[in-house]
């Protein structure tokens, strides 16, 4: 750490002697030159340098509750074993105390690395209102705006539907998110939902971006402007606009209710979705369900500096937390997206592989999509496929 | 008018006939409606009921044509009275011609009104404004599985109470700021616990063993977390009825692969909406599932899923079992139940018949094929009927 603040803060020094010379792509770091954070900037932006140091990178783990740390840990297990030059900086946030000292901690922390991998951060119920969601503070504080989840149907799971390939992009820090809530009248509750056009551009032009780039034909945006005229209608104004930029790709809009029962009854009609944040909650959970469950899907939330990494479906599961039955699927996912992230393809590729080809086999799946198999077997099955590929590993 | 000259007798008998137990209207007693506030008395002369139709847009105006021909047939004792709103008019005076009208008969039956998305954002949403100014506060869906509809999922009963004129519908917005809308959900006590009653209440009528509440309130803590607890609040004098939470996201979660565990189920406006829409979907799609809204005084009837089907109208390709079953909760309401479930029974004995599925349902019916043969199904159990 200590090394890496004062390389860091040599780099401050430098940066006004490069910054002219070399623009925005090439911040020269120690000796090695790293392209990964090439974006339009602004002038004057103090974009933090990557945290790679000696060709590892550094990235914050926050383990939080439920079945976090015990996936988390098998994480790192697989990363050891198959010699991933990811090192991580773990921080703690503890859900039962009132402070933000800890949430704060993380988001420095993950400010410092740039990328983090995460577990979800129990809310409970029992606290006093102004203690607000730690995973919500750390998505608004780090404006990770994105929120991406690719459901795909994976050949070994044996759903109601077959072939579904939706991504679907969600706003990540504004809509009924916003945490804005008085009480003016003692019994009359009002909760601020708000939508603006900043952030609504946004997104949309993330998606359309991201539908260009993975070669997806169409968006579809949700919404529900025959109610809500003003907010959604705004929201739905923005992708059109953002859609006329975008000719190649087919814009079409539709109401919420109507696209959950298109959802159940013909999925397959779905591509590339994007939508505020609350519709997005629910029909990501409904899409992840269809595929087959909550430890299937990743989940990323991509701002425009950092990344973090999660199951999509967010659910800390305290009910199957300690008890090696959880689905370490969704969270292996992540970490490769991560690693997709970072650059580091093949690592990416053959955990991925490795996953997927665990994934086929029957008598290891676990509980939540019907078998009898241990989230350590599953994570062993998952090792020794790495290692019969042939690439350099630690021993088991 | 004969009834309104009627009613301004009884207004002037009033007084003579203390008590609101008793209202004499004509010569039929009424005792339908005991209430501590003063009840319309019902629209019922001469052994006729009066129903108030609203045609709407779309499918709708068809298929009320169906149903009215449906009732001539069985020679139900409901009259309708149509009242057209015109969704492409500025004005507000169709709907309030419609509320009028509800007022006056107290029952209804709707067919969705457009809302046109090209008129300004002052043009509220009419059937909104319908729910809202009479104060419909329950929307109850009962989701079954149908013996005749193949689905994924089997063995589907969930009845989804919605609270139908709060929360994210308050059609409150407002632009402060350009280019930054703030939208208002209004949650409030009185309204909370009005529909965690009526859940309750409906589920031990029922006999319904458990009740979950779906709610956000690990986000919206002081919206949903009202909610929540007037729930649980209303759950303490229920003690026979298990009485559960959820979050809204793991609910829709759970609806695609286990919607079986589910039995009744109680929750604001949004959640309602969205929850309704995948139960209907899972149990066969939008054209079969009949929704009811129930206020204080008033009942208005009409699809569960509130679509138009504006690119399917007027090509007799729409499936009328969902507007039918809902005129078979009318009947129910009016206390007609003999014919209520002679014609419900007609159309589950239809909806088996696979050759009669419409375009929804993954056939090639027409909706007259399958009217008729609902028809035919009646005539041939023997009441009596018009001729075809």
């Amino acid at each position: 750490m200590a090394a890496h603040s004062a390389v860091l803060s040599m780099s401050k020094i430098i940066n006004p002697f490069w910054g002219g010379l070399l623009g925005n792509t090439a911040k020269v770091f120690g000796t090695t030159v790293t392209s990964h954070r090439s974006k339009t900037l602004l002038t004057g932006e103090n974009i933090p340098p990557p945290a790679k140091y000696g060709g590892r990178h550094t990235v914050t783990l926050i383990p939080g509750d439920g079945i976090g740390p015990e996936l988390l840990n098998h994480v790192r297990e697989v990363f050891r074993f198959s010699c991933v030059p990811v090192d991580f900086e773990v921080v703690h946030v503890n859900s039962a105390l009132e402070t933000e000292v800890d949430i704060n901690n993380a988001i420095t922390a993950i400010r410092r690395n740039g990328v983090a991998l995460k577990g979800n951060i129990e809310t409970k119920h029992t606290m006093a209102p102004s203690v607000k969601s730690r995973n919500n503070l750390l998505r608004t504080s780090l404006d990770l705006f994105a929120n991406v989840m690719h459901c795909q149907s994976l050949p070994g799971v044996q759903t109601r539907h077959k072939n579904i390939d939706i991504m679907i992009i969600r706003e990540n820090t504004e809509g009924e998110y916003s945490s804005l809530e008085h009480e003016s009248v003692s019994g009359v509750v009002e909760s601020l939902k708000i939508i603006t056009r900043n952030n609504s551009l946004r997104i949309a032009e993330y998606a359309f971006r991201l539908a260009r780039e993975k070669g997806r034909r169409k968006v579809t945006a949700v919404h529900k402007a025959n109610i809500m005229k003003l907010g959604d209608g705004l929201f739905l104004e923005c992708c059109r606009e953002v859609a006329s930029g975008y000719p190649d790709i087919t814009f079409e809009s539709m109401i919420v209710d109507n696209t959950t029962m298109q959802l159940v009854s013909k999925p397959q009609q779905f591509d590339v979705m994007v939508m505020p944040n609350l519709y997005g909650n629910i029909v990501s959970n409904v899409c992840a369900g269809l595929v087959g469950g909550p430890g299937l899907v990743p989940g990323a939330n991509y701002g425009r500096d950092y990344a973090v990494f999660e199951t999509a479906t967010r659910n800390t599961g305290k009910s199957i937390a300690n008890r090696n039955i959880a689905n370490p699927t969704a969270m292996l996912l992540a970490s490769c997206m991560m690693l997709d992230h970072l650059e580091l393809y093949d690592h990416a590729s053959s955990i991925r592989n490795a996953v997927l080809t665990t994934m086929n086999e029957t008598r290891l799946h676990t509980a939540d999509i019907g078998g009898q198999g241990t989230t350590l077997e599953v994570v062993q099955s998952i090792m020794r496929f790495i290692q019969s590929k042939g690439q350099l590993t630690s021993d088991l | 008018m004969t009834t309104r000259s009627l009613r301004s007798l009884s207004g002037a008998l009033k007084p003579l006939f203390n008590g609101h137990l008793s209202r004499v209207y004509g010569v039929s007693a009424c005792n339908q409606r005991h209430k501590s506030t003063y009840a319309p008395p019902p629209a019922r002369y001469g052994g006729r009921h009066t129903v108030t139709l609203i045609p709407g847009d779309g499918i709708g105006p068809e298929l009320a044509n169906h149903v009215r021909e449906l009732f001539r047939f069985c020679c139900v004792p409901v009259d309708f009275e149509v009242v057209n709103v015109d969704s492409s008019m500025a004005s507000e005076d169709d709907i309030n011609n419609a509320i009028m009208a509800i007022r006056r008969n107290g029952v209804a039956l709707k067919g969705n009104i457009e809302t046109n998305h090209n008129l300004p954002p002052s043009y509220k949403s009419r059937n909104n404004l319908l729910r809202t100014t009479l104060d419909l506060y329950a929307n109850v869906m009962h989701c079954q599985s149908l013996p005749g509809v193949r689905t994924r999922h089997r063995n589907i009963d969930i009845m989804i109470i919605r609270e139908n004129t709060e929360g994210e519908y308050s059609s409150l917005e407002h632009e402060n700021v350009p280019g930054v809308v703030e939208c208002l959900k209004i949650i409030t006590k009185t309204k909370s616990l009005r529909i965690a009653d009526y859940a309750f209440r409906t589920a031990r009528a029922k006999g319904r063993r458990r009740v979950t509440a779906v709610h956000k309130a690990n986000i919206m803590k002081l919206g949903d977390g009202l909610f929540l607890e007037c729930c649980k609040e209303v759950a303490c004098g229920y003690p026979e009825i298990s009485f559960d939470s959820m979050i809204v996201d793991n609910t829709s979660m759970q609806l695609v692969s286990r919607p079986q565990q589910f039995d009744v189920m109680v929750m604001p406006n949004l959640y309602g909406n969205i929850v309704s829409n995948v139960c209907a979907g899972l149990v066969g799609g939008p054209g079969l599932v009949p929704g009811a809204n129930y206020g204080e005084d008033y009942a208005v009837f009409e699809t569960g899923t509130r679509n138009t089907g504006k690119s399917i109208a007027n090509r007799n390709s729409a499936n009328p079992t969902a507007m039918l079953l809902a005129s078979c909760l009318l009947l129910d309401h009016l206390r007609l139940h003999a014919y209520a479930s002679m014609i419900r029974r007609a159309i589950l004995s239809t909806v088996t018949e696979t050759r009669l599925h419409t375009a929804d349902l993954g056939g090639q019916g027409s909706t007259s094929d399958v009217v008729q043969s609902i028809m035919n199904a009646i005539q041939s159990t023997g009441p009596q009927t018009l001729s075809i």
